[in-house]
């Protein structure tokens, strides 16, 4: 009885919706790319990175994954493009570029 | 061995909720209901049962409370009269959109304004609307049998809805009469353990529990809801033959009294019924055919069962203790009217508003009522269609 | 308490998924996230929700941002409805309906709309009743959701749509409601006022203590709103750094009902300082109006004095 998403649409005739509407199931918000929404988009200099991580909590949308107490390349898939995390980095690791890229 | 006892419908219905010893209730003063809380806090504080009682700073919080908890996958319940119940509104909503299974004991008390603690039913008649299924008693004694139904019925796998066991204010609530109750065991095992597929507190299987829904999902949930609704007449009926095995008492969705060859009926919900099938005992006597259906099950409405049960009556008279506001009656009034014009059964409606606030309905006014309809039928007498009793004038 | 440093705290797994509608930029869910990972990995959680941005944009049916159990019910009731889901796991532990080495902490996320205003008589009530949760604001000084109308907490000459500045009208005319030292005053267990620094480890200390400290626990977290404050979306942490450092959003806790100053400016700066930053206060800059921010000033060093007391400073 566990929730499978990918099943549910606007086509969905009602009698085959959760109960209540309740989702039985963790975090199935991931299915959802906002990383349309993006107007401007950062770019990863890995090699100007410390792993400061000063990063990695300022993102509203989680977008910088940590492996090892490393950060990763950005969620694309989610990104917003909000220009936060290029902002406190110290070391210009991060720019921000108009557009989608 | 069925425990002969005198209790009010209060004591009743708290004696029930110790019997069942649900997981959890929050609950708020406000008379007449504020015995059961007080009772049920007893109960607790002896050792009795170890339900959870929060003792919340509103009814509002009261059945946000309930929704919580019954979410979590806890069996719960409040009690609550008049403006109590018309402050949870929007939780009333949302417990039955939700598809929570928890209970509410609502003893009927009229609204504001002006403020006045007696009875009608204007507090459940607001409620109408609200998703829940709604169970009306008669006296003490249908209070605590349809409590001891109520889960069952809710829970069931074909509903998952609130459920609202009315009572009469004062007039059942707070008078003392013989009651049959049922032993501890036998009610334990009627009711049964809670066990809800998916809930909050299920380890490792999250669940997200009310959404924000565009319009392209919440039409068919709501219609997923009513469905629900529908559903829980069978699953009524199926519970109550249950109870007529450990029991003995039998309940339909409304009760038929000396109706089968009845010429006028009165139809009524509450107390009020003793008292116009005493009428009718007496109009019997004197040879008038003459019966009562009582109504049990206000929601989900028994539109079609009504309408049949009316059909080979020349008249019937709707007796509302609530006003609707709407110039058109009251809100049995309009529902039964619908009902007969749907099915079909073109008979003699009227449309009497009695008992409002506490106002008494006495066998001398239901008898005048059946004695207005057959002056209505036999003698062409023309009765105002929607009217009150014992309104002075 | 645990390993404070970002290398470690950011190894955890995110309770708070991607693919969420909160606007880009937004300060709600970067405080969301940090107060989840206070959560020990290994417990579980269910996560309440008064109505406002944050729940609309985070459970669109079917899509839930959230890994733990989720329960949004009304918008003045999440106090309330986070109690009844405590109680419920006290009832099913005592009654052994739940596994013994189960541990569930109850957080319930509100925007100060559904905190300060339309849900205070429910929050008081479970802050009262001292249920075993959690109750985090994430303050962003005004009713965002609806499209940024006053609220309690608003702050002194704010221009907001229901508070417009005009030709008459210089904004919100009222100072905001200290709600943090309200809660305090209910006498619950723990009260810190927090809001987002560059290692976060002030929310981090905080949010771990609110969660594990037993009994009823206040967060209120400052949360700045891009749209509604008027700023660009990349400065969030400047705005927070200036709101610390005037004074503005003193940062303090109340463990047991002592009073503690969690970090205090070497210098405070003028409150221009953290005015200027925002469009919202534009006008307070216009020619004339410079006894306005003298009366925001004054007001701000009236409770910063009044706050160093409490804290026997």
């Amino acid at each position: 009885m566990r929730t499978d998403i990918t099943k549910i649409d606007e086509k969905t005739p009602h009698q085959e919706l959760t109960e209540g509407l309740m989702v039985f199931a963790g975090g199935t918000s991931k299915l959802f790319n906002t990383g349309e929404w993006r107007t401007n988009t950062p770019i990863y200099y890995k090699d100007k990175c410390k792993q400061c991580l000063l990063c990695t909590p300022v993102c509203p949308d989680g977008c910088i994954p940590v492996k090892n107490s490393q950060r990763q390349e950005f969620d694309m898939d989610h990104c917003k493009g909000c220009g936060i995390c290029a902002a406190v980095c110290p070391f210009g690791a991060i720019e921000m570029k108009e557009g989608q890229q | 061995m069925a425990i002969k006892e005198r209790m009010s419908g209060n004591e009743a219905v708290a004696f029930a909720i110790r019997q069942v010893n649900p997981d959890v209730m929050p609950a708020f003063p406000i008379t007449p209901s504020t015995e059961i809380p007080q009772m049920v806090s007893t109960y607790i504080a002896n050792g009795e049962i170890d339900t959870e009682f929060i003792p919340v700073e509103s009814e509002h919080s009261s059945m946000s409370a309930v929704i919580g908890a019954e979410a979590a996958g806890a069996r719960s319940l409040t009690a609550t009269s008049s403006a109590g119940l018309a402050l949870m509104w929007e939780e009333l909503l949302l417990a039955a959109s939700n598809r929570l299974p928890c209970a509410l004991t609502l003893v009927n008390r009229t609204l504001s304004g002006p403020i006045n603690i007696n009875c009608d039913h204007s507090d459940g008649m607001g409620a109408r609307d609200t998703g829940w299924i709604q169970i009306y008693a008669e006296n003490n004694q249908e209070a605590y049998d349809n409590f001891i139904q109520a889960y069952p019925i809710a829970e069931d796998p074909r509903v998952h809805l609130p459920i609202m066991i009315c009572q009469d204010g004062f007039i059942t609530s707070h008078a003392v009469e013989n009651i049959e109750l049922l032993e501890d065991e036998i009610v334990k095992d009627f009711v049964g353990e809670y066990q809800p597929e998916e809930f909050l507190l299920n380890p490792g299987k999250p669940v997200s529990v009310g959404p924000y829904s565009v319009s392209n999902y919440a039409m068919e949930a709501k219609k997923n809801q009513e469905d629900a609704l529908e559903r829980s007449s069978e699953v009524i009926l199926e519970v109550a033959k249950k109870f007529a095995a450990v029991s003995g008492r039998e309940y339909g969705l409304f009760e038929e009294y000396r109706t089968e060859d009845a010429d006028y009926i009165i139809l009524i919900m509450g107390s009020a019924a003793g008292t116009a099938k005493e009428a009718v005992d007496e109009l019997r006597e004197q040879g008038k055919k003459v019966g009562v259906l009582k109504l049990r099950v206000f929601r989900p409405f028994p539109a079609k069962e009504i309408a049949q049960a009316l059909k080979g009556c020349k008249a019937v008279a709707v007796l509302d203790r609530c006003e609707s506001y709407n110039g058109n009656g009251g809100p049995l009034g309009s529902e039964v009217t619908a009902a007969l014009f749907r099915e079909k059964v073109m008979i003699e409606a009227v449309n009497y508003i009695y008992g409002l606030a506490g106002r008494d309905f006495t066998v001398s006014d239901a008898t005048g009522v059946f004695q207005e309809l057959e002056d209505m039928v036999e003698q062409g007498k023309e009765v105002e269609q929607y009217q009150y009793i014992r309104l002075r004038k | 308490m645990s390993d404070l440093s970002l290398k470690t705290i950011m190894n955890k797994p995110e309770r708070l998924a991607p693919g969420h509608r909160m606007c880009a930029g937004c300060g709600a869910t970067i405080a969301v996230r940090a107060v989840l990972r206070a959560l020990h990995e290994g417990d579980q959680a269910v996560i309440g929700n008064a109505t406002g941005c944050l729940e609309v944009s985070s459970f669109m049916y079917p899509y839930t941002s959230w890994e733990d159990s989720y329960i949004h019910n009304a918008f003045e009731n999440a106090g309330a409805t986070l109690s009844g889901v405590e109680t419920a796991y006290k009832a099913l532990k005592k009654r052994g309906k739940l596994p013994e080495d189960v541990t569930y902490k109850f957080i319930t996320f509100g925007g100060d709309g559904g905190t300060y205003d339309i849900g205070f008589q429910s929050l008081s009530g479970a802050m009262e009743r001292n249920h075993d949760m959690v109750y985090v604001c994430y303050d962003n000084g005004a009713y965002m959701n609806t499209g940024i109308q006053r609220s309690s907490a608003t702050p002194m000459y704010a221009d907001t749509t229901t508070t417009p500045v005009g030709s008459d009208s210089n904004g919100k005319m009222q100072n905001r409601k200290d709600l943090a030292s309200i809660i305090a005053d209910h006498d619950v267990p723990y009260v810190g006022q927090t809001t987002f620094t560059n290692n976060f480890m002030d929310l981090h200390r905080k949010a771990e203590k609110a969660i594990y400290t037993e009994g009823a626990a206040f967060l209120n977290v400052m949360a700045p709103c891009p749209r509604g404050w008027r700023y660009d979306t990349p400065d969030i942490m400047n705005i927070c750094k200036l709101a610390v450092e005037t004074c503005y959003w003193p940062m303090f806790e109340v463990d047991h009902g002592k009073w503690i100053l969690t970090y205090e400016p070497k210098k405070k700066l003028p409150i221009e300082d953290f005015l200027r930053a925002q469009g919202r206060f534009k006008h307070l800059f216009k020619p004339g109006n410079e006894d306005l921010i003298q009366q925001f000033q004054d007001e701000v060093d009236r409770r910063w004095e009044d706050l160093l007391y409490k804290c026997n400073r």
